[in-house]
């Protein structure tokens, strides 16, 4: 099955950029006014197992784009090789109007990044280290406010050995925005973190989105994606296979609905329609008035997501 | 949800606040001392096996050599020597490959961050604690063993080319050898024994003319033996250079010697040198 991935403006419910369609390799500033990352063709194996199969991808500047897949779909490999830690086999790769497989220190400079598990330095405090980290950068934000900022203000004297896991998770956070990039990178950011936890930390990635920061984030958790994102690229086995805002995700809105019902006998009944509305109308006046055990549903996007990865229910 | 306007470019708008090249080795320096200081293992072992060890032999062996010198004046070469090359090779042979597995070596590759600024930061981290603790060494012999420290400007001047010349070629062969090193904990496993059989070979912990002389050949092909050397020439009687192999000091090739393992050490951190582990790509 080779899909390719249909232009990365379909399907999204956002103004069309004003560039024509780029092609591998062209007009590299056209790309760079609109497009944060183009990859085209991109390919990546590991000895004999492939992880990255022939992915196209553009994320516009200012959008929030998840990547949304199972594990060894080929998420982090993806977001490596466009961070700059990987290199890769084939395809042509622009982020930022540079090629990420020859980082200089000036594009390292606009691009943050949170792995998906970094060392800590355990012997340090959160305030070094995010104070340290603030030296690498030539437009860094203020420490104590970026501190404050993740909600890590109660702990900045503490040393990061101390810290919980989801502590740990905003120290990271901590130190990929501290540069104030263009350009965020988030790899799995919210895994192990409470539910209360997880709200806060999308808060925080709904203002840095808000001030124009382009982020790229890969989750496995659906809810995530479609929270934050205002496009998702379904991976798997190393294709993207769908891109598309999370609510057109598998064509989501025009899927069929499901009506079911029980007759008065108490026989379970269910129809598929495109006009659900009308059906449950005319239900209405052919049981005069309530429907016994009446439910309209459409695919959640659970349902779609697991048909596109291939794992059947 | 957000915006599609194009975001504020912030580098534009703020002036460069970041500090020079060499502003920020020191700070990766400093931050690289405040990490060793603090954690109590690499204190007590880098910093305190030497002492512990010059307490022990000089307790032990409280006799002279012959020609009135000392044992402890022997001995203290040999436990300088050791101390550097604890400091710099087997603090970071240890200590990389745990950096490494971490993570945080390839946090510092995803910033701005030159290279060699993260290289930087280990040197004056070493040689920072390197002469902490060679200054240590020499107080407590001098206060407990009655330590003669050298007399004239040119032997501080030899103790000091060779403390340099030896720390950076055992500074380079550590951060090479780190790459060897699979996992956090193999680092210790690779670095302790090449370090414990170079101790006893190179004439650190028994004279060196009373070691057979196949090993004698063989510890001089490494950096120790000729640290201990060089530094004998400091704290010996020039009389006891007869009593080498070579018949003197051999100061020059001390030198030569150093010097290559510098540039073999160079060569290899620049072949072989890992910012993440093997499985991580």
């Amino acid at each position: 099955m080779d899909v390719r991935v249909r232009s990365a403006r379909s399907g999204a419910d956002r103004h069309t950029p004003g560039t024509t369609p780029t092609s591998a390799g062209r007009t590299l500033d056209v790309m760079d006014d609109e497009l944060a990352i183009s990859v085209r063709g991109l390919r990546k194996a590991y000895g004999g197992n492939v992880a990255v199969a022939g992915v196209d991808l553009d994320v516009r500047r200012g959008e929030v784009f998840a990547l949304l897949g199972p594990n060894g779909a080929g998420k982090t490999t993806t977001v490596e090789i466009l961070e700059g830690y990987r290199r890769r086999d084939a395809g042509e790769v622009s982020v930022l109007g540079a090629d990420p497989a020859h980082p200089d220190q000036g594009w390292r400079s606009r691009v943050g990044i949170v792995l998906q598990g970094t060392g800590e330095f355990d012997e340090l405090t959160v305030a070094e280290v995010v104070r340290h980290f603030s030296g690498f950068y030539p437009a860094a934000d203020d420490p104590d406010k970026v501190i404050e900022r993740v909600g890590l203000a109660g702990k900045a004297k503490a040393r990061t050995h101390t810290l919980s896991g989801g502590q740990k998770r905003r120290l990271d956070v901590a130190l990929g925005i501290i540069g104030r990039p263009e350009l965020l990178f988030l790899d799995e950011p919210t895994t192990g973190f409470d539910p209360e936890a997880r709200r806060e930390f999308w808060e925080l990635i709904r203002d840095l989105a808000a001030a124009g920061t382009t982020i790229v984030l890969t989750t496995h958790y659906l809810d995530e994606a479609e929270a934050l994102a205002d496009r998702v690229g379904v991976i798997a086995g190393g294709r993207l296979v769908e891109v598309a805002a999370p609510n057109r995700l598998g064509n989501r809105q025009e899927a069929l609905a499901t009506v079911s019902w029980r007759t008065p006998e108490g026989t379970p009944e269910r129809a598929q329609t495109a006009t659900p509305t009308a059906l449950v109308a005319d239900l209405a006046a052919r049981y005069g008035g309530e429907v016994p055990g009446l439910t309209v549903t459409r695919p959640t996007l659970e349902d779609v997501y697991l048909e596109m990865i291939g794992q059947a229910r | 949800m957000t915006t599609t306007t194009k975001p504020a470019t912030p580098v534009a708008a703020t002036p460069s606040r970041r500090p020079g090249a060499g502003a920020l080795a020191l700070r990766q320096g400093r931050l690289e001392i405040t990490q060793f200081l603090r954690s109590r293992e690499s204190v007590v072992f880098t910093m305190g096996f030497p002492i512990i060890m010059i307490l022990i032999f000089a307790s032990i062996f409280d006799g002279t050599i012959g020609g009135g010198v000392k044992f402890t004046q022997y001995f203290i070469t040999g436990m300088i020597a050791t101390g550097l090359m604890t400091v710099s090779f087997q603090n970071l042979g240890i200590w990389i490959p745990i950096e490494r597995d971490r993570g945080v070596l390839k946090r510092y590759r995803g910033t701005p961050m030159p290279k060699w600024v993260w290289f930087g930061g280990k040197v004056i981290m070493v040689v920072a604690i390197g002469i902490a603790e060679t200054a240590l060494l020499l107080a407590v012999a001098v206060a407990l063993f009655d330590l003669d420290l050298p007399g004239t400007a040119a032997k501080w001047f030899t103790f000091g080319w060779v403390s340099v010349l030896g720390v950076t070629a055992c500074t380079l062969c550590g951060i090479a050898i780190s790459s060897l090193a699979r996992t956090a904990r193999s680092g210790s496993a690779v670095v302790t024994p090449v370090a414990l059989v170079l101790q006893f070979i190179s004439g650190v912990f028994f004279v060196f003319t009373d070691l057979p002389t196949w090993m004698q050949q063989v510890a001089a092909l490494f950096p120790l033996k000729w640290m201990c050397q060089g530094l004998r020439s400091v704290f010996l009687p020039e009389s006891f250079g007869a009593q080498e192999p070579g018949g003197s000091f051999e100061l020059g090739r001390v030198a030569l010697v150093l010097g290559l393992w510098c540039v073999i050490g160079l060569v290899l951190c620049l072949t072989t040198f890992r910012w993440t582990t093997k499985r991580d790509g």
